[in-house]
């Protein structure tokens, strides 16, 4: 998520919106947010209803075995089509804004076609 | 004649220890996060040493010291190692399959969410602004980050 925020104006000035999503509330992603000089907006989906709809849900992985989201990203165009996604198979493992920015190219140059 | 210090098991050791306890260290960059080679490096020149203490202290002990020291050290460095490959390859690989997640191609299901500051976002809401407030063209496109939380 540092590595997003690191390239957020690379990524902002492409014309990508960043938004961060957890079952974290308001509250703490607020916290969270001004901590770590977080500028991208961050979702609070505290019972988990829009990661269990996207099949995200991670039973039993959080604190005190509440449901978590696993770790996703998704790249969306503007009319709301997917255009990309990682699954990660391994937690510490995620995505990187180098691949992001290659499939945002990928995606605008098969528009331009 | 006074036996030497076996140095060598310690070094081992040190190196093992390192090898895990470095481990945040090197997700910090990319060449060494997705796969942790350097921490197996690490333990790896561990192992040489200790290996070197053992036979020093088992082969010459009238040389070195470390018949006792020897095998604990050796035995806490596999230790150490047995761990970290235990989290490396099961503890951070226990993930659901997320068969039914969305696909390349497909709709993204809409949602309204509140942010941080609890205002109430939608998808389209997103889909629909600019990409950044130093922005006034609408934005081509979002990047959806779903994380584990901070708590």
């Amino acid at each position: 998520m540092r590595s997003f925020q690191d390239k957020l104006s690379e990524l902002e000035s492409r014309g990508i919106r960043v938004v961060a999503l957890s079952v974290d509330t308001p509250e703490i992603s607020r916290r969270h947010r001004l901590k770590q000089h977080f500028t991208y907006t961050f979702l609070s989906d505290p019972k988990a209803e829009v990661i269990q709809r996207y099949d995200l849900l991670h039973a039993g992985a959080g604190p005190k075995g509440t449901d978590i989201a696993r770790p996703a990203e998704f790249l969306i165009d503007s009319t709301g089509i997917i255009r990309w996604v990682n699954l990660t198979e391994n937690i510490a493992v995620r995505a990187r804004p180098e691949q992001v920015l290659e499939a945002f190219d990928e995606m605008e140059s098969g528009a331009a076609r | 004649m006074k036996r030497s210090w076996n140095w060598s098991l310690w070094i081992g050791f040190l190196f093992a220890l390192a090898g895990f306890l470095s481990y945040t260290f090197f997700t910090r960059f990319p060449i060494t996060r997705d796969f942790p080679w350097a921490n197996f490096l690490l333990f790896g020149v561990g192992g040489i040493f200790l290996l070197v203490g053992l036979v020093r202290a088992f082969g010459k002990p009238q040389r070195y010291r470390g018949k006792i020291v020897g095998p604990i050290l050796a035995a806490l460095g596999v230790l150490v190692f047995g761990f970290f490959s235990y989290l490396i390859f099961y503890e951070l690989r226990q993930l659901p399959s997320s068969t039914g997640a969305p696909r390349v191609g497909e709709r993204t299901p809409e949602f309204t969410l509140p942010d941080q500051d609890n205002n109430q976002v939608s998808l389209t809401d997103l889909l629909s602004a600019p990409a950044s407030s130093a922005s006034t063209a609408k934005a081509k496109a979002a990047l959806l980050i779903f994380y584990r939380g901070f708590w």
